[in-house]
């Protein structure tokens, strides 16, 4: 019988669509996995409300553990999706795919966290829009090596 | 009469509206970056409008959540009117969008503690969205009214005519009130005070004034409607009105 440690175990073959270099389990979206006599629950959260990868995802999740039963992908809203779930690695994969990963800092309204440019590592760097391609992204720009690029925000 | 029904379709219809009004620009915007950001805060609208539309079915127990959101009829949408009415210029769409993301914004932290658990779940998530969108809307309320002479004009020509329309919000409706009185949700009249202080700030950032009259414009709420919505509905749902059932 499969275990829940399997059920993860094959988890880690499930990439975000929009991010495809961040497991489900790196962006911290599997909330728990219940493995019953006749089903596999894998209960997840959205990231942002709106996101349109969550259905592709539950789809994807779906289709990995397909060979080994009955598969039930169920969504919880509460408690809501935090950038401090996503995994060290997955922070570190971000990082050399070319997005900045989430920092802490800059929580007044108008204040921007410092973040440092995924090419050039340099600290003169400045945002230059909000959102970003996708929501839980940002724009910013390194004024030393002019490279834009994209930030994954801090959500909490 | 369900109100917990009601002012859940209430919340989900000003969600869809406003994020439909917002996708109007998609495409359209002066910059690219500002086209994203609005359909980036529409985005989030439309996900908050399908949560709520998914528990308002299961209170329903009859409708699912595609059919309260496509195929209702005008009388029966209860979104705030300042939310349906046309985008005008970016003015226009920017002051509209202000006044309700400070708004939405209250609302939502009001729902935090509310002893329902799906609203409070809703909003934990939206909380955090809705920060996002007043510090965007803020941000450009400065950035024209404190701008250019032209810019200065046009955000607070619009800011005077979204202001008549800002009053239904903290007028509590019926089912706001009996859901008030079983502390589920707080009255919205106590967010008027937050919302003057929060509003007042960025105007005076913006060098902009406020009205002085009394903003009079309400019906939202009980399903009376600016002649807008009909028109927004009409173009919403024809495909669902047309192809009953039709999916991707």
């Amino acid at each position: 019988m499969v275990t829940r440690e399997d059920i993860f175990k094959r988890l880690e073959n499930v990439f975000d669509p929009e991010v495809p270099v961040l497991t489900v389990l790196d962006l911290g979206i599997v909330r728990d996995v219940l493995v019953t006599a006749s089903e596999i629950q894998v209960t997840i959260t959205p990231t942002y409300s709106g996101c349109p990868a969550m259905n592709t995802i539950e789809a994807d999740i779906k289709k990995e553990l397909n060979d080994l039963g009955s598969i039930k992908v169920l969504t919880l809203l509460s408690p809501a999706w935090t950038t401090d779930w996503m995994s060290e690695e997955g922070k570190l994969k971000l990082k050399e795919y070319g997005i900045a990963p989430p920092v802490e800092g800059g929580r007044g309204m108008f204040e921007n966290p410092q973040v440092d440019c995924v090419r050039c590592g340099s600290k003169n760097t400045k945002m230059l829009a909000q959102f970003g391609s996708t929501a839980c992204k940002a724009m910013y720009q390194c004024q030393d090596c002019f490279e834009p690029f994209d930030y994954f925000k801090c959500h909490r | 009469m369900n109100t917990l029904l009601d002012y859940t379709l209430h919340l989900a219809d000003n969600q869809l509206i406003l994020g439909q009004r917002l996708c109007e620009w998609c495409g359209h915007n002066f910059v690219l970056e500002q086209d994203i950001a609005m359909s980036n805060i529409a985005l989030d609208l439309i996900g908050q409008a399908r949560s709520y539309y998914q528990y308002a079915a299961k209170l329903d127990g009859k409708n699912t959540e595609d059919e309260l959101a496509m195929l209702r009829g005008e009388r029966d949408y209860k979104n705030l009117l300042l939310l349906e009415l046309p985008n005008g210029d970016f003015a226009e769409t920017l002051a509209r969008q202000f006044f309700y993301d400070v708004f939405h914004l209250l609302q939502m932290e009001d729902h935090l503690t509310s002893s329902d658990e799906s609203l409070r779940a809703i909003a934990e998530k939206a909380v955090k969205e809705v920060r996002y969108h007043v510090t965007w809307s803020s941000e450009w309320m400065i950035r024209l009214g404190d701008g250019t002479t032209e810019s200065h004009t046009r955000i607070q020509k619009a800011v005077n005519k979204a202001w008549m329309w800002t009053g239904e919000m903290f007028k509590a409706s019926a089912f706001e009130g009996d859901l008030a009185s079983k502390k589920i949700i707080s009255d919205p009249k106590q967010f008027k005070l937050s919302w003057d202080q929060r509003v007042q700030a960025i105007l005076s950032e913006a060098t902009l004034k406020l009205p002085l009259e009394e903003p009079y414009q309400q019906g939202g709420k009980d399903g009376i409607h600016t002649e807008h919505l009909g028109f927004i509905l009409a173009e919403m749902q024809s495909l669902q009105r047309t192809y009953p059932g039709l999916s991707w």
